[in-house]
């Protein structure tokens, strides 16, 4: 199926989950990451309750506290 | 109130815009923008507020200008160092344009003192370097019902956001709890490329002149993200609302400001 991640369209097996995407798109430090699957957020806590379909858009939002 | 002969000069190429003219330059005049953090974000954003006119400006930060601040800290100059900040940056905004007044606070934003700096400001730029300010700086923009800019910055990366009140998401909507302390890096810690501020910092700017204009798309419900090594600019589309958010959703569990624990940073705003 394929998958559009951070805007690029990649080709993944059917039905992975949200955890083996985040492991397999090498995603740092994970626990602080939000991801949007379709817009909607999802939290580390909710990672393992995401299925993944043919077609969803993803994109990881990581924490950026500089300004200094 | 009527333009000087000066000011028609020196405000010449905003008021020959359409989306300014002459009633946009004065609605600038009349505005007011408060930035927190007078470092690598707050000082390109306070630079430009002061040179289109932006009436009153404040600026709040507790720290001294350290000579490691000079990289990217462009409205602070190297006879500034051990210098308040604010002051510094008063003075800087003062010889670039002497139509702004500059309000100073020399302090660190806190829970028992930001919704007093908020309340007189139409715009507020969160130009702090740690996550602590960041969360506090959006519960209190939401509870006041202050539209601001968010931002972050770090090697060669950068990011922002705009809430405004009812019209899309918060900070907090998007990451729910700071991370834990050291969890992810500073700026001091990971180094951060100067002209990031720069390009970010003027977004920000950017941003609160189109609020104070009324012109144009803010970036409420986006994220934008800055990756300098690729040169690209990604416009994250964010849900327009989050329902179960903590300090924003339909039921609220945050109706205090909180002070969390702060991580080590090269200038803790």
């Amino acid at each position: 199926m394929k998958l559009t991640i951070s805007g690029e369209v990649k080709e993944y097996k059917d039905g992975i989950s949200l955890v083996e995407l985040i492991e397999a798109e090498k995603v740092q430090t994970p626990e602080y990451v939000t991801v949007s699957v379709n817009d909607d957020l999802h939290g580390a806590r909710d990672f393992d309750k995401i299925t993944l379909k043919d077609g969803d858009n993803i994109e990881f939002l990581y924490f950026m506290g500089g300004g200094c | 109130m009527a333009f000087s002969n000066e000011q028609i000069e020196r405000y010449s190429r905003h008021i020959i815009l359409k989306e300014v003219g002459a009633k946009g330059q004065k609605k600038l005049l009349n505005s007011s923008v408060l930035i927190i953090g007078a470092g690598g974000l707050g000082a390109p954003a306070a630079m430009y507020l002061a040179a289109a006119g932006v009436g009153t400006i404040g600026i709040a930060d507790a720290d001294e200008v350290d000579l490691s601040n000079l990289q990217r800290q462009i409205i602070h100059a190297t006879k500034d160092v051990g210098k308040a900040k604010v002051l510094s940056a008063k003075e800087t905004m003062e010889e670039m344009n002497p139509d702004v007044k500059v309000n100073t606070y020399r302090t660190f934003v806190a829970s028992d003192n930001i919704m007093d700096l908020i309340k007189d400001y139409d715009f507020i730029i969160d130009g702090t370097d740690n996550f602590p300010a960041k969360f506090l700086i959006n519960d209190a923009c939401v509870m006041a019902k202050k539209p601001f800019s968010h931002a972050g910055i770090i090697r060669f990366q950068g990011q922002l956001m705009t809430y405004v009140p009812g019209e899309g998401p918060c900070y907090r909507c998007i990451f729910r709890d700071p991370p834990p302390k050291d969890a992810v890096p500073t700026c001091k810690q990971a180094g951060v490329i100067g002209a990031m501020g720069g390009v970010i910092g003027s977004l920000q700017a950017m941003e609160a002149i189109k609020y104070i204009l009324g012109v144009g798309d803010l970036l409420t419900g986006y994220l934008l993200t800055y990756d300098a090594l690729k040169m690209e600019f990604r416009k994250i589309k964010l849900p327009k609302e989050v329902k179960d958010c903590a300090v924003c959703g339909e039921n609220p569990t945050i109706t205090e400001l909180i002070d969390y624990e702060q991580a080590e940073c090269d200038g803790v705003l």
